[in-house]
């Protein structure tokens, strides 16, 4: 009988060829590590944080005089709706956390390099949606640190040249953050997961096209890989298992570790915090746009700082394939960038005095000069390495590619 | 209409750019309602004036008032102020004291960091952002960055001797 029913589905749309082409018999590198686990993992949570966030929605209210006070309700009255709430608040977190990790390995084993970079870029464009959707979700629970943040981030677009108050206001729907901007930011909230769902679909599309990159930078023979599944779905599935001990210790024992103090005061348009901080997530960037004196300068840095990840497929230039792998400059330019990256961090953090100020400036400088670095330290590096010889496992690879190469051009 | 009208390229060419130029200003007209509907709606327009009265506010004391959702610092200043103040220029964005007030023993702010938009405090002479540490006098001029301007003074009469409008309707 099912066997039936799926003959009836193939005839009229390819359910079994698209199985078994992108999921079941999908060609994967078979010395992918672990860290190829997180963009299942990212998706695993965006799923979640669908699912908890349309629950939420049934309780809360988008009402600048009820949303702080729903959010009560939730955590009291609501069955299950503390589980609901931090789940969500907890997601938020581990969204970054993986997705950081995700873009860190492909930083690290040079992933972002030809033919994979609209797959890279495609990767950014979610970053981008993922920042939005977590900024304007913050707003939400109506809080002093909700409310702040919403003001000095909307006030960023002041720095747009010439209409820049008008773009401010029309933003909020008010002259401040108000009614109307917590009840739009509801409304594109709920909206920008199912865009994000969108461009996952368009990454997806990428990653099947180019396939899976894998920790030698090498592009495989097609006897070193091996089918999605069962492998790849079963070290997936312990990866998720790990990463849900870590996910249930924070939601169950320290959901307050992630959630601000002062966002338990509700928003006071009159009296802004002492010390304000953005979540764990923004704060090197952040950090970057204290760290220029200048404000439409310090709105630019913090954008680039972003957007610079969008070059790397041009800023590394190595004729040695793949990323820190088999290049020791490059690894150490990676480090360094994760240092600074923590350095950003904790400045991003504390509040600005004389000698953080000064910190997060020399931070900001290394964090934009080791991207202005690379074009020339991969070139340099690249000489350096076959003059001296390379490997003798990376010379075996490269010869089994040209190998490969010159087989497929026979024929 | 005959073979040649089918036929002629330029005249297909021009019917196309034509739909797609009318097709386009109809797009672009019909997304003015859109875009406008973001902007404050006139509920929020009509919270365009403040009524304030100043009879409590003590010599060297402070009140903070909301004009259309922001606060609004006025500052009732003591000859001393009034003279510190009016014997410098500001730092960062230099601005004669006299042309910042209307009467010089009331300072009327808009009490907004024009940096990132928070609300300074206020602390020993002036004020003190603590979001990015910007510093502002008695005249709330900037003294030290990130802020790029002096604290912005809204528009304001004096209805009487004891009472001030801020705003304009």
């Amino acid at each position: 009988m099912p066997q039936r029913i799926i003959k009836w589905i193939d005839q009229r749309f390819p359910l079994t060829s698209f199985v078994k082409h992108e999921l079941t018999g999908y060609p994967t590198p078979r010395n992918l590590s672990y860290w190829w686990n997180f963009g299942f993992l990212a998706g695993f949570v965006l799923m979640l944080q669908v699912a908890t966030g349309i629950f939420l929605a049934m309780h809360y209210k988008a009402d600048v005089a009820l949303s702080f006070d729903s959010i009560q309700h939730i955590m009291r009255d609501v069955n299950y709706g503390w589980l609901l709430r931090y789940m969500h608040a907890t997601g938020a977190s581990a969204f970054f956390f993986v997705i950081y990790i995700h873009m860190a390995r492909t930083l690290y084993y040079g992933s972002y390099r030809a033919p994979r970079e609209l797959l890279w870029w495609t990767g950014q464009g979610l970053l981008l949606l993922l920042m939005a959707t977590a900024f304007m979700g913050y707003l939400l629970p109506w809080g002093q640190m909700s409310f702040w943040g919403a003001t000095v981030i909307t006030n960023l677009f002041r720095a747009t040249p010439f209409i820049g108050d008008m773009v401010v206001i029309w933003l909020r729907g008010d002259y401040t953050v108000g009614d109307a901007t917590l009840t739009r930011f509801f409304a594109l909230h709920y909206l920008f997961p199912f865009l994000i769902i969108g461009a996952v679909i368009v990454h997806l599309v990428a990653l099947h096209t180019v396939k899976s990159s894998n920790p030698s930078g090498i592009n495989l023979a097609d006897k070193d890989n091996i089918p999605f599944h069962p492998y790849f779905t079963t070290k997936d599935l312990y990866g998720l298992g790990l990463f849900l001990i870590l996910y249930s210790v924070f939601v169950f024992f320290l959901p307050d570790t992630l959630i601000e103090a002062a966002n338990n005061i509700p928003a006071n348009p009159m009296q802004t915090p002492n010390h304000i901080v953005p979540e764990w997530y923004f704060l090197p960037f952040y950090a970057i746009l204290r760290s220029v004196p200048n404000m439409v300068g310090g709105v630019v840095a913090m954008g680039l700082s972003v957007l610079i990840f969008a070059f790397m497929p041009y800023l590394d230039r190595s004729r040695i394939p793949g990323g820190a792998h088999y290049r020791p400059m490059f690894r150490v330019l990676f480090y360094a960038f994760a240092v600074d990256m923590a350095v950003l961090g904790y400045i991003g953090y504390v509040p600005p005095t004389g000698s953080s100020i000064v910190m997060g400036q020399v931070a900001t400088l290394i964090y934009f000069t080791l991207f202005l670095l690379l074009p020339f330290l991969s070139r340099f590096e690249d000489k350096w390495l076959i003059k001296r010889g390379l490997p003798p496992e990376l010379e075996a690879l490269i010869a089994s590619e040209e190998q490969e190469k010159n087989k497929r051009s026979k024929r | 209409m005959g073979n040649e009208a089918i036929n002629d390229g330029n005249r297909r060419n021009f019917l196309i750019q034509l739909t797609s130029v009318v097709g386009g200003v109809g797009v672009a007209a019909t997304c003015v309602p859109f875009v406008a509907s973001m902007n404050p709606s006139s509920d929020v327009l009509a919270k365009a004036e403040t009524e304030v009265d100043l009879a409590h506010i003590p010599p060297g004391g402070m009140h903070t008032i909301a004009w259309q959702g922001k606060p609004v610092f006025i500052l009732h200043r003591t000859p001393e102020q009034i003279k510190e103040s009016e014997a410098s220029n500001g730092v960062l964005d230099p601005e004669a004291d006299q042309k910042r007030v209307q009467k010089p023993e009331w300072l009327v702010v808009i009490g907004v960091c024009t940096h990132m938009g928070c609300v300074p405090n206020k602390e020993g002479p002036g004020w003190t952002c603590h979001c990015h540490g910007s510093q502002y006098d008695d005249s709330g001029r900037v003294t030290q960055g990130p802020a790029p301007k002096n604290l912005e003074v809204p528009p304001y009469r004096f209805v009487s001797e004891n009472k001030l409008v801020i705003g304009q309707a």
